[in-house]
This record gives C-alpha cells, sequence and structure tokens, in this order.
C-alpha cells in the first residue's frame, strides 16, 4: 500500500516541478501569442487611431508580404551572411581559446565578455562615429589613400562606410560573434585533447583528424551558435537603423515603425507573426540537417 | 648466486630481433629533465612493461615512441629506421590510452575501422578485419553500440582492437588498466596476455603498479626520476634488483644498512645486523669501508623459536608484533642494533612465535643481495599504490 502511494507520488512529482515553468509560459508566452495573432486578424477602422477591431482578416498575412517582401528578403540574407561571418571569427577563435589560450584562457574570455558592460545601442553608436565620415576609420583610409581601393573591393561606397549594407552586415557581425564564440567554445573545450592524440596515432594528419573528430563533435555549439546568432540578427533593427539608410531596412526596423509610429498593430502583429513562422520553420530544417539530436545521445 | 628458473624460459628476450631501439634517449621539458639518458632494445614479441612510480618517465618514453613528443637527444629506431621525428601519423605503433580515447561519436566498428580507412586499406579488408579483431576482443555483440553505452572493461577492449586492427609493428598501452576496479583488472591482465599470444605483437606497457608488471611481463624496465634503473625478467628484479630503489619498489624488502669490511673477488663480507656475514656474487661494486644496503625479501626469512638447524648462522631478534594473514604470518622483528625486520612465515598451527618472544631470525645465504647506497634511497611509500 505504501508503496503504491509513493509510486503514485513518484509520478505526479515531474509534474509538480514542471508547474512553475509550466505557468510562466502560459502567462507570458501562450497568452502574448492569443493577445498577438487576435491583433493580427483585426482591422484599423480609423487610420488615425490605434485601435482595432477583430474581424477575422486573413488576408492580413498576405498584404504584410506583399508590402514587406524586400526586408523580409533583406532581414535573412544579412542575418545569413552575419552569421556565416560570426562562424567563421568565431570558430578560429574558439578552437584557440580552448586547446591553445592556456594560461590567458580566463583573460581572453573575460575580455569576449567585457563589450556587454556597455549597451548594445551605444556599441552601434560608437560604430556610427568610428565608421562615420569624419571619423577615425576613414582618416586612416584617406590617410594612407586607400579609399580608391576599398571602394574597389566595396568595403565602401563612394568614400563612405556607413549607410551601406556592408557596415549592417558588419555591425550585426561585431554584436553577435561572441554569441557564437561562446557556445563553440564550451562544446570544443570539452573535447578531450587525447582523441586528437588517438586519431593521429591512427594515421590521420592533424587536418584529417580535425575533420574527423573535432569538427563533428563541435557541431553543437556551432548549432546553437548560428541559433543565438542568427534569430537576433534577423529581428535586429539597431544596426539597420543607425549604420544603414532606407535601403537596407531590415523587418524588425519595419515592425518598430508599424507599432511605434503608425499605430497600425494588426499590420505589425501579421508581419511578426510571419517572421516568427520562417524562423521557426528554418531552424526546425536546419536542426533536421544537422542531426543535433543524433550528437547530442 | 645463480637464478635459474624455469619461468623465465620461454621469454628469451635477448635472442629476438630488435623492433624498437631507445638510443641514448633524453627528454627536456624547460630545466625538467622526465628522461635521462634512457637506452635500451624491445625485440619481436616481447611483452615489455616500463614501471616505475609517476613522474618516473615512463609516459613520455612512451610518447616518444609513438611520436608525440621528439627526443631532445639520442634517437629511437623501429625496425632499424630512426623515427625520432617522424609524426605520429606516419609511425606503425598505436597506442591504447588512458581512459581509451574512444571517438564518442563513432560506433564501436567504426572506433575500429578508424585506423584501417585512414590508411585507405581497402573497403572489404577493412570489414575482415575489423570483424576479425572484434572477435578476438569478444566484443562481435556489441559492434553497433556508442562508446558510452559499454561497460569500462568493454571500452578497454575496443580501445585495444582499435589499435590492433593495424597489425602495428609494437602496440604502446600507457596504464591502459588504471581506469577499472580490482577484479576488472585482474581478468583484464590475464586477458591480454591471452590476445598477445594470439596476436603475436609486441606490447610496451607502462604501468605504475608492480604486481600488474610482474604478472603480465616478459621484460620489466624500472624507472625512477627519467633514468631506466634496471631491466631484467621479473623474477631478475625480484631477486636481484639492482638498485635499492627497485629493491624497494618491487614487492616489499628488508633494507638494512650494512658496511663491507672486506673482499675477496666477488664474495664481500659485510657488517649488517650486528653480524658479519659474508655475500657470495656480488655486483654491488661496494669497496672495503663502503657503507651499502643489504636486502632480504620478507618471504625469505626464518622465524624460529628453536634452531632447527645448528649450522645455520642467525640474528637474535624480538618480535613486536605478529599479524596473520592467512597464508602467511606477518612478524615485525627488532634487530639487536636497533633495525626493524619484516618476515612472512608459513602459517603453521603451532609452535608459532609471538610478540615479546626472542627469536633465532636467520635467511639462506643466496636470498640475500648487497646494494650500493643507503636505504633512503627506497621510495618512500612503498610499492602498495593500488590505484
Amino acid at each position: 500500500m505504501a508503496s503504491e502511494t509513493s509510486l503514485r507520488q513518484g509520478r505526479k512529482a515531474p509534474y509538480a516541478l514542471l508547474s512553475p515553468g509550466m505557468l510562466w509560459l502560459i502567462l507570458f508566452f501562450l497568452v502574448p501569442m492569443w493577445t498577438l495573432l487576435r491583433i493580427a486578424l483585426s482591422e484599423k477602422p480609423n487610420a488615425f487611431l490605434p485601435d482595432y477591431e477583430l474581424t477575422w482578416r486573413w488576408a492580413n498575412f498576405s498584404d504584410a508580404v506583399d508590402r514587406f517582401q524586400p526586408e523580409l528578403v533583406r532581414s535573412f540574407a544579412y542575418a545569413g551572411i552575419a552569421t556565416l561571418l560570426c562562424i567563421a571569427i568565431g570558430y578560429p577563435l574558439a578552437y584557440f581559446l580552448a586547446f591553445k589560450a592556456g594560461r590567458w584562457r580566463s583573460l581572453l574570455l573575460g575580455l569576449i565578455m567585457v563589450p556587454f558592460f556597455t549597451s548594445f545601442l551605444i556599441r552601434t553608436i560608437a560604430w556610427q562615429t568610428i565608421l562615420g565620415q569624419e571619423g577615425p576609420a576613414l582618416g586612416l583610409l584617406r590617410a594612407l589613400s586607400l579609399v580608391s581601393v576599398t571602394d574597389a573591393i566595396g568595403l565602401t561606397r563612394d568614400g563612405a562606410f556607413l549607410n551601406t549594407p556592408q557596415a549592417v552586415v558588419g555591425g550585426l557581425t561585431y554584436n553577435f560573434v561572441p554569441f557564437m564564440i561562446l557556445p563553440i567554445y564550451v562544446s570544443l573545450e570539452k573535447i578531450d585533447a587525447r582523441l586528437m592524440d588517438a586519431a593521429q596515432d591512427l594515421y590521420s594528419t592533424p587536418a584529417a583528424a580535425f575533420r574527423k573528430i573535432v569538427l563533428p563533435l563541435s557541431l553543437p555549439g556551432v548549432f546553437a551558435g548560428t541559433l543565438l546568432t542568427f534569430i537576433p540578427a534577423a529581428g535586429d533593427y539597431i544596426n539597420a537603423e543607425l549604420l544603414g539608410n532606407v535601403k537596407t531596412g531590415m523587418i524588425g526596423s519595419q515592425i518598430a515603425k508599424l507599432f511605434l509610429k503608425e499605430s497600425n498593430y494588426p499590420e505589425a502583429a501579421a508581419l511578426s507573426f510571419i517572421f516568427m513562422a520562417i524562423i521557426t520553420a528554418g531552424v526546425l530544417i536546419y536542426a533536421k540537417l544537422l542531426g543535433t539530436e543524433e550528437l547530442a545521445a | 648466486m645463480t637464478v635459474a628458473e624455469p619461468i623465465d624460459a620461454p621469454s628469451a628476450p635477448d635472442q629476438g630481433r630488435a623492433v624498437i631501439e631507445i638510443d641514448d634517449v633524453s627528454k627536456v621539458f624547460g630545466d625538467y629533465v622526465a628522461v635521462d639518458h634512457a637506452d635500451f632494445t624491445i625485440t619481436e614479441g616481447e611483452f615489455f612493461s616500463m614501471l616505475g612510480p609517476s613522474g618516473c618517465g615512463k609516459t613520455t618514453t612512451l610518447r616518444m615512441i609513438a611520436g608525440f613528443e621528439t627526443p631532445s637527444s639520442g634517437a629511437i629506431r623501429l625496425e632499424g629506421q630512426d623515427v625520432s621525428r617522424v609524426p605520429p601519423h606516419k609511425r606503425d605503433v598505436n597506442t591504447v590510452f588512458q581512459q581509451y580515447a574512444l571517438f564518442p561519436h563513432m560506433s564501436v566498428w567504426d572506433n575500429v575501422a578508424y585506423g584501417p580507412r585512414a590508411k585507405k586499406v581497402a573497403k572489404d579488408e577493412v570489414a575482415r578485419r575489423v570483424d576479425e579483431l572484434l572477435e578476438v576482443v569478444r566484443l562481435s555483440d556489441f559492434a553497433q553500440r556508442r562508446p558510452s553505452q559499454l561497460s569500462g572493461g568493454q571500452q578497454q577492449r575496443v580501445a585495444l582492437a582499435r589499435a590492433l586492427v593495424n597489425y602495428p609493428k609494437a602496440l604502446l598501452l600507457d596504464e591502459p588498466l588504471g581506469a577499472l576496479d580490482l577484479k576488472l583488472r585482474q581478468n583484464m591482465q590475464l586477458e591480454l596476455k591471452r590476445i598477445q599470444r594470439e596476436v603475436g605483437i609486441t606490447f610496451i606497457f607502462v604501468t605504475h603498479d608492480q604486481e600488474e608488471a610482474l604478472t603480465m611481463s616478459d621484460r620489466i624496465a624500472v624507472m625512477n626520476q627519467g633514468r631506466v634503473e634496471q631491466i631484467g625478467s621479473p623474477r631478475e628484479i625480484y631477486d636481484r634488483p639492482a638498485t635499492v630503489f627497485v629493491a624497494g619498489f618491487i614487492g616489499q624488502a628488508n633494507l638494512w644498512p650494512a658496511t663491507v669490511t672486506a673482499r675477496q673477488g666477488t664474495t664481500t663480507t659485510i657488517d649488517v645486523a650486528g653480524r658479519t656475514l659474508d655475500v657470495t656474487d656480488d655486483d654491488s661494486g661496494l669497496a672495503v669501508g663502503d657503507a651499502g644496503t643489504f636486502m632480504v625479501r620478507p618471504e625469505r626469512m626464518h622465524v624460529e623459536l628453536e634452531l632447527s638447524d645448528p649450522d645455520r648462522w642467525t640474528v637474535f631478534a624480538t618480535v613486536t608484533d605478529a599479524v596473520f594473514q592467512g597464508p602467511v604470518v606477518r612478524y615485525e622483528l627488532a634487530l639487536p642494533d636497533g633495525a626493524a625486520a619484516v618476515a612472512h612465515v608459513p602459517a603453521r598451527r603451532d609452535g608459532l612465535p609471538l610478540p615479546g618472544d626472542t627469536v633465532h631470525a636467520s635467511w639462506s645465504d643466496e636470498s640475500g643481495v648487497l646494494l650500493a647506497g643507503s636505504p633512503a634511497l627506497a621510495p618512500a611509500t612503498g610499492n602498495d599504490d593500488a590505484d
């Protein structure tokens, strides 16, 4: 009898433990999502007032896609390029930190975190100053008479850094690279260095040992880093606003504009939904391709 | 003092063909000398152990043979070829790593197939070899498992198969049994010997466990502080240790200070434990007046209340402790000069001395060995490190 009771309690315990989290999710995720969906299906009766009425207008979604297609494409393109750049910069750095940094490791990890002590906005404004017409970056290029060269390779446009897609992608890369480095570092750091010895002992060159052992074992970190970089980068609007121009607008800035300036809540909500749907689908496909479940097992 | 033991007969290591030559090899890290002029040869089909406490240089020597470290001076030859500067992936030796270093993202089968595949062996030959080796280590049923799904002993056998599948010229084993519990370790010792006989490959085995080395090896190199103290069969090393360190590290030993009083040929007269006695067949190199160490193994000691053989010389001693240990009784004795002695005496039913008794302690002539250096050179904690 007693054992049966404890067995029952044993079955209930997981749910009891889950309940705070579930409650949190219901209150702060499901309820707002439901509200957002209702707004997305509403109409705005008066263009000058922020009011909206639920009319189950599904066309809001297709309207939003039609109107903001360039921004949607641009968001995913910029975020994709920035993510690839983050991998290209972050992976070697994480590798160095995990295997070569030795006693400098803690200091270097700390240095990666240091920028977080300043707000995201301020850091981006700082880039605006650095890259501006009278900023030190262009000043150096002018002093070295390299502006024509950077124009030719596309780093600058008409002798300017700012208001270009390059500046936006650069800003996104700068702001999100720590989110790539840290998960890759964690997954590399867990790899037993003797596995590399073992692979070389079994006739692999150091490069082949990296390809067959270290790279597959670090993919969960690359996967996590990509999610942490790509998703916020795609939704980011500060970089597009501060470093770009009207032709580099991303979806985040459009949603913000719809909500805050036009007070067009239904369209903003519909656009947010579409954006979330695309990201969710993308992540699922990506997870499938990379097979992280397999790797985690 | 001749040691002619049938146990040693099958190994006959000196006649074999040299597989690995360690030619006056030293390895220095900064100002730390990890290996100090090691010089020995390992022959074909031999089970060769490097034994010593941690930091003695045995693992560094093994890593130099594998190619993970480069000798600071000297040369390592593999079947006559100088490989001192050849990277590990170009050497025909394979390693069983401490903690195994199995690839966690691959199945057992793929782990074992890694070497032949990297060597671009034909596909069906890879399959044939992997299946064969999994058979040898008795893991055929586990081929599709991941390493994390195996027990420690099974992982150990995968590591062994993964190395042996390449038919290396020598197999290097870096404390491979250290992570296993005692019972499993003893099973694996026998298993390793069986596999070695089956495949006939030279095994170079690194361990700090003297019992393990004695059980498995054809020859043992005992190392201390980067130097090779002695190389010999387990029997030689146990019965005729070359140094005080070896005497103290292998098994248990009574180590008494002794002074040489006379020499005649290989017979040396010494003062030990308040007695004067002759040591025949002495190769300690001590001169008259030198201080040295005299060693007798506890099980070679006789402890008697009444002298059974009136011709035998003895030392008077007082029993300070007697512990029944099953097959033997362990006696602790105080000798007349104050030195302590340990004796293992077969546990007879009666007639055994008790603490406080005065006894005749003795040993047969051929079981004592005179060594250069003071008894303080023995390792402080002895050898009962079961880890």
